[in-house]
């Protein structure tokens, strides 16, 4: 009787592998006629070179094509959808036109190895870009060749190391605090540095004498991300710089959590030698479900012979590429950076302008305070003071029936929200860690803080409700155990 | 402020909540001494039609129209069918981020679960990550993975692997203090393996090549294996034009360890370097020392089907600064073009592709004497290295004025090749476009 049924998962919710589905001989593309003599592989190269045939690989129409990536899409959830409060992240709107404007022909199809006088605008655009940003940051220069934030941070490290080694010794250790993010000491790990991790005070900030405790003259840096992951403003920072520098160490500023400054504060100012920007989070280029992103570094002018090559340069109103630059690292990756993701930035920063982009930070400060206020009698916030443009809650209160941070996200899906970031910052046991940014309306935070509300209630109700959650998805939770007991990585064909 | 919903009576209401009386107040926030008093440098806002002509002008101020284009060298120039664009353009993959929340990312799971596997379809490997940057990080990442592995000091690279992707490699392990050994290229444009197995030693982690190599050429990586192999070495492929895979006995069958390498020629336009999207796939023992992240099969608690990230173990987040390596995002939409076109293309239509690409190289190649000379005879597929009377910055400035872009001058990056440039051609040009370049070659005007 029950094989009678109608599943409860019909097509709609199920789709399977591209593997899995068309069928020998369909076709998603014709190729234009050839216009030359055919050319087999065997007739130019050796046989034993030549491949048989792509084995397992998929045969579909283009509309099997199209419809199996938008029933995929649908299973996905983007700024787009809703409220993404992920912390951290700065999930903020990514404007459309800008979509638009990286895909220009003149743009797109411009190829890397382009003669200079041929790529003017282009190079103009990323030289102003760089300007831009420089100006933003109170930095000097500004290199826009990092694919990614935590490719910055190697960036800048290996200047600071350069710059000392310059100096007589670059130094064996990185200081870094305990609120900082993973790629932070992983990305100091690859510079060969020990990593030398520095408590946060009970302010949830760093103090100049936990700084100075730790502080020698085999320390090369400290990484300081400021506002820091807590939300909150490292108010030390200039006596901490000083301490540091004091010392002939250098002070590296993870631009993460940029958004709550701009137009308000410049880091350059605080004492920082070398910033990263995540032009992803601040600059509001999409996340592309994990990249591409972007990461200029800024560094004051003492760094500047280290930038990676090649430097734009500004010549009698032409632009042109430098490499002739014998103190720089060198290359952190191929070309000059994601091109089409600063494009993004360049749009952005113009459409804002400087009034835009510091009333956008205003307003994710007056967002993420709304929200902790309001959450605030629902959920325990372990630092209680104002916040920057996020707040981190913690799960503590509703730990007493067994309720989990990694629950209460669950749970939130099922009110339509794509759930904060959680157990993040890793000073703070089940921490929900909560970025609104400025894209949100009153109406929009008001509706969360209402589901936040009603998941506190259910877990002191029906807790069961929430271990169980989500339950509207289109998987319910997914066992990540089995997933890393017995690693299956691909699909392959059943024997 | 078109991108801020709140306004002044949303703030009004807000902001005593919140525990300030202004938007000024908010600064309160920030020592006095840090707060910025004067307004930030930087132009006025624009309109979106201001902003698209502004823009628009800049895009133009490089080639356009009928202008055509020999340059590849690891960036390459191959028609995208729209569908790619139609899909890239849906706002629930572009604008969501990392999957953290498998539930409501199973999308984007999937995705990269299908793109690992074509990866390791293409390259004949075991496993596939979610992709890495680019081609050049890739190469660094697999030179750390092999460190890893095999604890020794010392990586050997063939001259003919892509100069940016050797400059990368070197500044990502400038601090490891590693000795790095070139291998020379023959006569024929290949890796000199007679020189490389002289070179391995017990201190060697990896030996670097490329297919096909920096030139256009083929190289013999079954040899490449062995000599490796002999002295407990692992055997890196590089592959900047992962279309030659499709015609090419993949490095996963012939020895390989660690296969990476460019994706864009699959579904990313050239967008003047990136973003681009690496490749990054290797034999299964060599799992847990893999970089980057991993998505992998599981089950719901109904037991359907799902995915996750898996073996995060290996990653920053978790194991901070003993993870193998700091890398956080991968380049999840281009991986996602990439598959997209791949599944468009087919299993016949992708070898069809290849097969025009070096047919039309062929009969580039055919074609050329008298005009210019080939200067290595080792089989290619859609590059060559063609030698040219003369200064090449000036034969290449007279192609210009026919309006071709012609290729790469190699003295750039190879200074012993004072008359070479690196050609690449595609199923973009037409025997009409290949003999108009060569008819130029032939007789520069006022070159």
């Amino acid at each position: 009787m029950e094989e009678k049924r109608p599943k409860p998962c019909g097509r709609y919710l199920e789709e399977a592998l591209l593997f899995e589905e068309g069928g020998e001989g369909r076709r998603g593309f014709s190729h234009p006629k050839l216009d030359v003599e055919k050319i087999h592989p065997r007739d130019v190269w050796p046989s034993r070179w030549v491949r048989k045939d792509l084995e397992g690989f998929p045969e579909l129409s283009e509309v099997e094509v199209i419809r199996h990536f938008t029933r995929l899409s649908q299973w996905n959830y983007g700024v787009d959808s809703g409220f993404y409060p992920l912390g951290s992240c700065t999930m903020k709107y990514n404007p459309k036109v800008n979509e638009d404007l990286a895909r220009l022909p003149g743009f797109a199809g411009l190829h890397p190895y382009t003669p200079e006088a041929m790529a003017q605008g282009a190079l103009q655009l990323m030289h102003e870009l760089e300007e831009y940003l420089a100006e933003i940051s109170g930095m000097d220069r500004v290199t826009l060749q990092p694919s990614a934030g935590a490719q910055g941070e190697l960036t800048g490290m290996l200047m600071i190391r350069a710059y000392l080694a310059d100096r007589g010794n670059p130094r064996s250790k990185v200081i870094i605090p305990d609120t900082a993010h993973g790629t932070n000491p992983a990305s100091s790990a690859i510079c060969g540095y020990q990593v030398i991790q520095v408590k946060s005070n009970e302010r949830g900030i760093l103090s100049p004498q936990a700084v100075a405790e730790k502080m020698d003259e085999e320390v090369a840096a400290l990484m300081i991300t400021n506002p820091n992951t807590l939300g909150l403003f490292e108010e030390n920072i200039q006596a901490i710089a000083e301490v540091v520098h004091r010392q002939g160490g250098q002070v590296y500023c993870d631009g993460a959590n940029l958004n709550a400054l701009v137009g308000l504060a410049k880091v350059g100012a605080m004492g920082v030698d070398v910033l990263h920007f995540n032009l992803h989070k601040t600059f509001s280029t999409p996340h592309g479900g994990g990249g591409p992103g972007a990461g200029p570094v800024g560094v004051k002018a003492h760094l500047a012979e280290y930038l990676p090559v090649p430097i734009i340069v500004q010549e009698k109103g032409r632009y042109r590429l430098d490499y002739d630059r014998p103190k720089s690292i060198g290359k952190v990756r191929t070309f000059y950076g994601n091109f089409a993701i600063l494009v993004r930035a360049y749009a952005y920063i113009r459409s804002m302008g400087p009034e835009g982009l510091r009333r956008a930070s205003q307003i994710a400060l007056l967002n993420a305070n709304y929200l902790r206020a309001q959450l605030k009698p629902y959920y325990h916030l372990p630092y209680d003071r104002p916040c920057m443009h996020e707040c981190v809650f913690s799960d503590k209160w509703q730990s007493r029936k067994g309720i989990t941070a990694l629950d209460v996200a669950k749970r939130l899906m099922d009110f339509g929200f794509h759930p904060p970031t959680i157990y993040f910052p890793l000073v703070v046991a089940g921490a929900l860690m909560i970025e609104p940014t400025e894209s949100e309306s009153k109406e929009t935070l008001d509706q969360f803080i209402a589901a936040m509300r009603q998941i506190a209630e259910e877990a002191e109700k029906d807790p069961d409700l929430l271990r169980q959650a989500p339950h509207s998805t289109k998987v319910s939770r997914l066992d990540e155990v089995l997933a890393n007991r017995k690693p299956k990585l691909r699909w392959k064909p059943n024997p | 402020m078109r991108y801020i919903p709140n306004a002044e009576k949303d703030w009004a209401k807000m902001l005593p909540i919140a525990g300030f009386a202004s938007l000024e107040d908010l600064s309160r926030l920030l020592p006095e001494s840090l707060r910025l008093k004067a307004p930030l440098r930087l132009p006025p806002p624009l309109s979106e039609m201001e902003l698209r002509h502004s823009l628009r002008s800049l895009s133009e101020n490089g080639p356009a129209g009928n202008w055509i284009s020999f340059l590849g060298a690891g960036a390459y120039d191959h028609f995208i069918p729209a569908a790619v664009d139609h899909i890239l353009r849906r706002s629930e993959f572009y604008t969501a981020y990392t999957p953290y929340q498998a539930e409501i990312s199973q999308g984007t799971l999937q995705a990269i679960f299908e793109f690992q596997t074509l990866i390791c379809q293409l390259t004949g490997m075991d496993v596939a990550n979610a992709s890495v940057y680019d081609g050049g990080s890739a190469v660094a990442e697999a030179v750390l993975m092999a460190l890893r592995i095999k604890g020794r000091k010392k990586v050997l690279f063939s001259r003919a692997l892509h100069p940016e992707y050797r400059w990368v490699a070197r500044t990502y392990t400038h601090p490891l203090d590693l000795r790095w050994e070139e291998v020379p290229y023959t006569e024929e444009g290949t890796t000199d393996l007679g020189a490389a197995g002289g070179r391995m030693d017990s201190d060697t982690s990896a030996f670097v090549i490329q297919q096909p190599n920096f030139f256009g050429c083929l190289e013999d990586l079954e040899r490449a294996a062995e000599l490796a192999h002999a002295r407990g070495a692992l055997l890196v492929v590089a592959t900047a034009e992962p279309l030659s895979l499709a015609l090419l006995r993949p490095p996963g069958t012939l020895g390989a360890d660690i296969a990476v390498g460019e994706g864009q020629s699959f579904g990313n336009a050239l967008n003047y370097g990136g973003p681009y999207v690496g490749f990054f796939a290797s034999q299964e023992a060599f799992l847990r020392s893999m970089p980057g992240r991993l998505v992998g099969e599981t089950q719901d608690l109904q037991g359907r089907r799902g995915y996750v990230l898996a073996v995060a173990t290996r990653e920053q987040h978790i194991r901070r600064e003993k993870a193998t390596s700091n890398i956080c995002t991968n380049q999840a939409l281009c991986a996602l073009a990439t598959l997209v076109y791949l599944s468009l293309m087919g299993k016949e239509g992708l070898r069809e592709l290849a097969e025009i690409n070096l047919s039309k190289a062929e009969y580039a190649k055919a074609n050329i004497r008298g005009k210019a000379h080939l200067r290595f005879s080792a089989p290619t597929f859609n590059e060559f290295v063609l030698q040219v009377d003369g200064d090449p910055d000036r034969v290449l400035e007279a192609l210009r004025k026919e309006n071709i872009v012609g290729g790469l001058p190699l003295h750039r990056f190879y200074p012993e090749m004072k008359r070479e440039i690196l050609f690449c051609v595609t199923e973009k040009h037409s025997k009409a476009d290949i003999d108009r370049c060569l008819e130029a070659l032939a007789n520069p005007r006022g070159g």
